[in-house]
């Protein structure tokens, strides 16, 4: 596959992430501050929202604790974790976590939980889209370096 | 109050930008930097405190308004209530639009508050006030 081939699929993935409503404008956002100083700032602030939204789902399960559940404690996760949520334009995994203030502010235990899950899978089925897409973009580089002529 | 620097008649500020998100950190440091600012980032109010302390040449100080340990607003009223701080600008950044929260900062001597997610505009509206 040549460069101009990569580069369509990569258009075609991202335009699909968007259409799907993974990603919203903030994504727009990202994009403009890459430049040829941060030429992989994109990827290094998705890759750190990944990193952090692990340690929040375990501080966010804590709190959801059956015997005991900390509502106050929760919706403070929550809260941390939207400001990243929004900062990065994870649109769907942003109105789960929505839903899940709700409830938390309801204190309806059952509402969280099932809630919780189901941003968890929208959380990973995005990382698993980042992942690809990125990889892609990577393959672009590549190739892109590969025909690049020697000077 | 901003120090020379960068290109010909450029004002580079060094800016305090206070985040518990790794996530914004990154991101209103590259705001900033887009812009030439020096940028030191730190991820809590306590730190910002211990910064100040080796460091009081700072020209912004950007804080997330909700943070464990120390707020925003508790970080913004500790640096007004010190003599050697209180000179300098703080910004607080907040993902809710409270607008009790808002006018308490103001109250309080915020120079400004920006909605998240932050965006050029915010930065270049707050930077050139600041800057005048």
């Amino acid at each position: 596959m040549d460069c101009s081939d990569l580069r369509r699929q990569a258009a075609q993935m991202k335009k699909c992430l968007f259409d799907q409503g993974y990603l919203d404008e903030q994504f727009y956002q990202l994009e403009d501050l890459q430049d040829d100083v941060s030429p992989n700032f994109v990827e290094e602030v998705v890759t750190l929202f990944f990193k952090d939204s692990s340690r929040l789902f375990s501080n966010i399960e804590q709190a959801l604790q059956k015997n005991s559940p900390d509502f106050q404690k929760l919706d403070s996760h929550i809260h941390q974790f939207r400001g990243s949520i929004s900062s990065i334009g994870a649109l769907r995994v942003k109105n789960e976590s929505t839903l899940l203030r709700e409830y938390c502010k309801k204190e309806n235990l059952d509402g969280c939980l099932k809630t919780f899950q189901k941003m968890k899978r929208e959380h990973a089925i995005l990382k698993q889209k980042m992942d690809d897409y990125f990889q892609l973009l990577r393959q672009i580089g590549t190739a892109e370096d590969a025909t690049r002529p020697i000077i | 109050m901003a120090a020379a620097g960068g290109g010909e008649g450029e004002r580079v500020m060094h800016v305090l930008a206070v985040d518990d998100s790794s996530v914004d950190r990154a991101v209103i440091a590259r705001l900033l930097r887009n812009f030439k600012h020096r940028v030191t980032t730190v991820e809590s109010g306590v730190q910002a405190l211990e910064m100040l302390g080796l460091e009081p040449n700072v020209n912004m100080i950007i804080t997330d308004y909700w943070m464990p340990e120390m707020t925003g607003f508790e970080l913004l009223k500790r640096i007004k209530e010190s003599k050697d701080l209180k000179r300098i600008p703080v910004v607080i950044m907040s993902s809710e639009n409270v607008p009790t929260r808002i006018s308490m900062c103001m109250k309080e001597g915020a120079e400004d508050f920006i909605l998240k997610p932050v965006q050029q505009s915010d930065v270049s509206r707050v930077c050139s006030r600041i800057m005048r």
